[in-house]
């Protein structure tokens, strides 16, 4: 199953939720960071990165000498990629969506297919030591309420996906579109072979975070309840569900002194819309300080590793009982139709 | 010689604008009989992308030799090039008229990049 998690504020909390879930997470798991124009999970799991390799998007190449100078390459071009100026043509390649359509319309066979890269995708393998003591697997099974036969082996060897968008890109939808190739490609075989995907969204409500939210068969808002927070989980929640996809919220720095009203309605706000609230995670101002320093908030180096490791075992308990059992087991990306059915994520996805 | 004065309204009296891609207008002015029409640049203001791109092509269309600007982007630098314009910036904070004149008095030195 592909769980992305994103938020309409940057900052909300995504990467430590979708990090500490998949450090946990007692099946095969793969994180992704598609996050790409500002990618940070490599700086929390530490994954020992293979060799980048690069994404390019195929843009068009003027050959002059045939070239006509019709016109029609720059006459369809909505992005002004090719400009008709004076007696020629002109290919402004970083300008380029790469739709193809110039090369279907070019009559003379004048456009060579050219690429400009768009940035990168990098495989890693990561594990990480949890726990504030040497006990560190048997307090997580504690943590998962399981016993260290059900996860152990199950645990280790996780995998990581980052992509990295080239410094001065300016799009970058086709390079996330990238990203969907590679897990396309993973996701072929017996479902035993099959990992669980977490995806690290890009923030906002835009482009890279809807084609981001398109990869995956569920999403978790992870939500701050401060007014700022809220008013861009609203504007989050309003894009998101139009995909007519499971919905669920994790709310983050709950409690935080003086946001008592901001909880309440946000609460009252994923009730009233039928979104599951898989977790209250509280504000803590130790996890804030361990993070900064690039510990996720249940490693040993932060001071209360072990009551947030409880925490997110309590979330992916959560989390299994929204996906409806299509956790560890399912190679088919499920419909939203069928978790819908199960009850689970309320009627505000018809 | 036509030539185009980027402008924040239609005449001669109005304002340079300084920006090239996202002008509001142009005044052109016909240097041998000294007419001037006004040209609307708004489609290309709304643009998401190339709105210099598409303006050195609208003006190149209407068979413009030289612009005169506030700034010209790189991009619209290289169209206009292309396209065999001179270019002339850092003509903003005065008049269309006053931009005109000091072209017609000949101390103007055409760009050979982009100032922006």
């Amino acid at each position: 199953m592909r769980i992305a998690f994103a938020s309409g504020k940057g900052g909300a909390g995504k990467t430590t939720v979708a990090a500490s879930l998949a450090a946990i997470w007692p099946h095969p798991c793969l994180i992704v960071d598609a996050d790409v124009e500002a990618p940070n999970l490599h700086l929390f799991l530490h994954p020992h990165l293979e060799a980048a390799q690069s994404v390019y998007l195929t843009v068009p190449e003027l050959d002059s000498e045939k070239c006509t100078a019709c016109g029609d390459c720059a006459a369809m071009c909505s992005y002004k990629a090719i400009a008709k100026l004076g007696a020629g043509l002109i290919v402004f390649a970083d300008m380029c969506h790469g739709c193809g359509g110039c090369f279907e319309v070019c009559q003379a066979n004048a456009l060579k297919k050219g690429k400009r890269e768009l940035g990168s995708l990098q495989w890693g393998s990561w594990s990480l030591k949890m726990g504030a003591d040497q006990n560190s697997d048997q307090n997580l099974n504690q943590a998962l309420g399981q016993t260290s036969s059900q996860t152990s082996g199950k645990n280790s060897g996780k995998t990581l996906l980052m992509g990295k968008s080239r410094v001065g890109e300016a799009m970058s939808p086709p390079l996330l579109r990238a990203i969907d190739g590679a897990l396309a490609a993973i996701s072929v075989g017996d479902a035993a072979s099959v990992p669980d995907i977490l995806i690290d969204s890009p923030p906002g409500v835009s482009c890279p975070a809807m084609t981001t939210a398109r990869m995956a068969d569920a999403l978790v808002l992870v939500a701050e309840s401060t007014p700022f927070g809220t008013y861009d989980f609203k504007l989050a929640h309003a894009a998101f569900k139009k995909l007519n996809m499971p919905l669920a919220v994790v709310m983050n720095r709950a409690g935080m002194p003086g946001n008592e009203s901001g909880d309440a309605a946000l609460e009252k706000y994923c009730a009233a819309e039928g979104l599951p609230l898989l977790a209250r995670l509280p504000f803590d101002l130790q996890a804030a300080e361990a993070y900064a320093r690039g510990y996720l908030p249940l490693l040993e180096q932060s001071a209360n590793a072990l009551i947030w490791q409880r925490r997110f075992g309590l979330l992916y308990d959560a989390v299994q009982r929204w996906a409806g059992g299509k956790i560890g087991q399912i190679a088919e990306p499920c419909s939203a139709v069928n978790i819908c059915a199960s009850g689970t994520t309320g009627a505000g996805h018809a | 010689m036509k030539i185009a004065v980027s402008s924040e309204g239609p005449g001669l009296e109005s304002q340079v604008d300084p920006r090239f891609g996202r002008a509001a207008g142009f005044v052109i002015v016909d240097m041998e009989s000294m007419n001037t029409e006004y040209v609307d640049n708004g489609a290309s203001q709304v643009m998401a992308q190339g709105a210099g791109i598409e303006t050195a092509e609208r003006l190149s269309a209407l068979g413009v030799g030289a612009v005169l600007s506030g700034y010209v982007g790189p991009k619209a630098f290289t169209a206009l090039q292309a396209a065999g314009m001179q270019i002339y910036q850092d003509l903003d904070g005065r008049s269309v008229g006053d931009a005109v004149r000091c072209y017609a008095g000949g101390t103007l030195n055409p760009a050979t990049a982009s100032n922006k």
